[in-house]
């Protein structure tokens, strides 16, 4: 429908146009050299302003943004093993090319009949910090700013309500008599927070009790973050930066940043600008057999880790015959990360009583403990 | 078809005419968006680490203001109700630009959440793998669309029927959208609500109260709003505002702030009488802890405002009645929008759950690009309005020209 308003006028007055940037003068008779004149200034100083705004654009690198297949890259558990492969090769040229590296990079999948757990002696740590540093360098983690997963508080004895510790101390000589140490870090809950709370599934729990995310799919919300009642999670508010060989090379003194080659998917790749990461229990070691990064280093053997479904574990074996506790226990997460201290409960295993679920009974009662 | 396009055409030019007054104001709000998304680019480029945002107070400014502006564009329901529901004729001539404001207030929502995202690039997975039922914040996505786009017809259908002078289809197209939307005004701001209290690991939000004080601060706030843009549309358009919708609006202001203090004091006394941990965070809003004190001057602020808002609203306005209103609104607007930005979001953070405090101080290009969010919803309510009164005063419809277009038109037959 072209309703003509005026007898006459011949054209649309959508046609008549007054303040439009298109055409030049002489495809609008209608416009006055100065409407004209006017409105193309302000066409031309508004894209000027405008692209002055956008001018911060220019500073982005060419990695910054990411090609088709990236972009289309698919979530975590919907990838073919093409489509996977095809993303570990993307990574390998990415860590290739800002690095120098060579990365050694798989997915590994969790082990059938596994689900790890965590327990740690309070009596024994000394508050030396060494977890939280080896962690960094296994995990990749961005060494400016540093993004640490474990957090070492320093507790006055006579409490366990983390609110009074100390997160800062700085003492030449650690432990402190008057204090004792709780390191936090994830506790892989069996309930958890963050991940209910996800808007995109990037964050989830794996079959073998680890929390991971995705860092391809994570869109940065934070929401993760302000759920988790233990800070576990961590966010990369700028570019990760750590150190290449030849940057090590001319500078010995940044040794401390240099990349951990050999890395998995879901670990300890090198993470990008914007998204968020957390302890994984180490899972590119701990799938192999191995012990994550933060026990092997531990000077006094506090950490314990193991298959809890393994009856014959360390971690089974300290959930049997210790007093363990965990963080927050009111909020129901249900951690997979437990916490005790040395002394023995003396109601456990071989001791009769406990056989009575902790009543006292005469010593070689025998048909107790049937259940 | 070609009769919408070319509405959208004429719409589009006509937000390009006005006096001087609109040019400065539109100039004036142009230069401050387009500051803003020079900061936002900077932030795209650099990360969130342009903000003063932590890993320890991970929500700042921009979660603030969306927080706020959900509660301001829930409260167009109050004009909809007393002009749908109670058939009230004075609001029946101005509820369009509540419902309008809505809408310009939501995109500053959305906008406010997608700059204070980590991977906006990435916005695209929610398409592919929505959480939902089980996320707070894929609740939060529906419902804000959805009230976007119930917002958008209702008002985009109004005025187009008014531009095509055909009477509206009340009973179909109408009616049951305003209906569901006045339900859904309540779930916005409600499920923004929970999108806080339901978090265990945050004693401060962690409690029932918040989703009723959200409604309650919102519906004091918004028409507080409402009532000052409806004397700048008096004022500087044509199209007139019946008294009696000053003089309801304020009535429900005041009732709304009412339950809103009464609420506070409630969770105030609890927080405090009962004096466990877990009231750590509202002492550090209210009386900061040790040498922390950075909230401290600000939610005292918000309490005086408020304060003398509610005094004002009670007291009997005869004579300068609309200036008294007036105070109390800018009063209100304020001291409601640091109480529930500022005062809701940054203490869940401080202390951290694991007891470390650290403070959160908003950096000049997190402020800037709020600032352009701002001006930039400010910038399209102004459009819709511009647009809206001559459709509705019959001044532009399909077949008759609005002023500006005459001139063009004369010169061009001439």
């Amino acid at each position: 429908m072209d309703l003509r308003i005026f007898e006459g006028s011949g054209k649309s007055p959508g046609e008549a146009c007054s303040c439009g940037s298109r055409g030049g003068a002489g495809s609008r008779p209608g416009m006055t050299r100065r409407s004209f004149l006017r409105a193309s200034v302000g066409a031309a100083g508004g894209m000027a302003a405008f692209a002055a705004a956008i001018s911060p654009l220019r500073e982005l690198e060419a990695g910054d943004v990411p090609n088709l297949d990236a972009f289309l890259q698919k979530h975590y558990k919907e990838m073919t093993e093409e489509e996977m492969e095809a993303a570990l090769a993307r990574i390998r040229e990415r860590v290739e090319q800002r690095y120098h590296v060579r990365p050694e990079i798989r997915d590994i999948k969790p082990m059938d009949g596994v689900e790890f757990v965590y327990a740690l002696n309070l009596s024994r740590c000394i508050g030396c910090r060494k977890c939280v540093h080896a962690c960094v360098a296994e995990n990749n983690q961005s060494r400016d700013p540093e993004i640490q997963y474990i957090r070492v508080i320093e507790m006055p004895r006579g409490t366990t309500d983390i609110e009074q510790g100390d997160h800062h101390y700085d003492r030449p000589r650690v432990p402190d008599e008057n204090h004792y140490y709780m390191p936090v870090q994830c506790h892989q809950c069996a309930n958890p927070p963050c991940t209910k709370v996800c808007p995109v599934e990037a964050t989830w729990t794996e079959p073998d009790g680890i929390t991971v995310v995705d860092y391809d799919w994570c869109i940065g919300c934070r929401y993760c973050e302000a759920a988790c009642p233990y800070w576990a999670r961590r966010f990369n508010f700028t570019e990760p930066r750590l150190a290449s060989p030849e940057e090590i090379a001319k500078d010995p003194e940044i040794e401390s940043k240099r990349l951990n080659p050999n890395m998995s998917y879901l670990s300890n790749r090198p993470r990008p600008k914007g998204v968020m990461e957390k302890c994984h229990f180490c899972l590119h070691r701990t799938r192999e057999g191995r012990m994550p990064a933060c026990l092997e280093v531990c000077p006094v053997g506090a950490r314990k880790f193991g298959n809890v479904l393994d009856p014959e574990s360390d971690v089974s074996n300290i959930l049997r015959t210790k007093r363990v506790f965990v963080l927050k226990a009111e909020l129901g997460t249900l951690p997979r990360f437990f916490y005790y201290f040395d002394e023995r409960d003396p109601s456990a295993e071989d001791l009769p009583a406990m056989k009575h679920g902790g009543r006292t009974a005469p010593a070689g009662d025998e048909n107790g403990g049937a259940s | 078809m070609r009769e919408y396009a070319r509405f959208l055409v004429r719409c589009f030019r006509l937000s390009f005419v006005g006096d001087w007054k609109y040019y400065t104001w539109m100039f004036f709000l142009t230069c401050i968006s387009l500051i803003g998304l020079n900061a936002y680019c900077k932030q795209f480029v650099h990360g969130l680490a342009t903000t003063g945002m932590t890993d320890q107070v991970s929500w700042g400014l921009y979660i603030a203001n969306f927080t706020y502006l959900v509660g301001i564009a829930a409260a167009a329901v109050m004009l909809v109700i007393p002009a749908y529901i109670y058939k009230n004729k004075d609001l029946h001539d101005v509820v369009i630009f509540g419902e309008l404001l809505a809408v310009a207030v939501i995109i500053m929502c959305l906008l406010f959440v997608t700059v204070d995202l980590g991977r906006p690039d990435r916005f695209i997975h929610l398409f592919e793998r929505f959480n939902f039922p089980l996320s707070m914040l894929t609740w939060d996505v529906i419902v804000l669309n959805g009230y976007l786009l119930l917002n958008a017809h209702i008002t985009g259908y109004l005025i187009y029927s008014a531009y095509r002078k055909r009477e509206p289809n009340k009973r179909l197209f109408l009616i049951p959208f305003v209906l569901i939307a006045i339900v859904w005004a309540v779930s916005i701001h409600t499920v923004t609500a929970f999108l806080y209290s339901g978090l265990g690991g945050r004693p401060f939000w962690n409690h029932a109260i918040i989703a009723p004080r959200f409604i309650a601060s919102a519906f004091a706030a918004g028409p507080a709003f409402i009532i000052l843009t409806l004397q700048v549309i008096d004022r500087f358009t044509n199209h007139d505002v019946p008294r009696g919708v000053f003089h309801l609006l304020r009535q429900i202001v005041t009732v709304a702030m009412t339950i809103n203090v009464f609420l506070l004091i409630s969770e105030m006394f609890t927080e405090f009488y009962t004096g466990t941990g877990h009231s750590f965070s509202t002492h550090y809003l209210y009386f900061g802890i040790g040498e922390h004190r950075a909230l401290v001057p600000w939610i005292w602020t918000a309490i005086v405002l408020n304060t003398i808002a509610l005094i004002l609203l009670y007291l009997p306005h005869k004579n300068r009645g609309i200036w008294i209103l007036n105070t109390a609104c800018v009063m209100l607007i304020v001291g409601i929008w640091i109480e529930k930005g500022m005062g809701l979001i940054i203490p869940a953070f401080v202390p951290t759950p694991l007891g470390e405090i650290v403070e959160y101080i908003p950096t000049v290009n997190e402020i800037l690009v709020c600032g352009g969010i701002w001006a930039f919803g400010l910038l399209l309510y102004t459009i819709m309005v511009r647009i809206t009164v001559p459709v509705l005063s019959g001044e532009l419809t399909a077949d008759t020209l609005h002023p500006s277009e005459l001139n063009t038109v004369r010169q061009h037959t001439v």
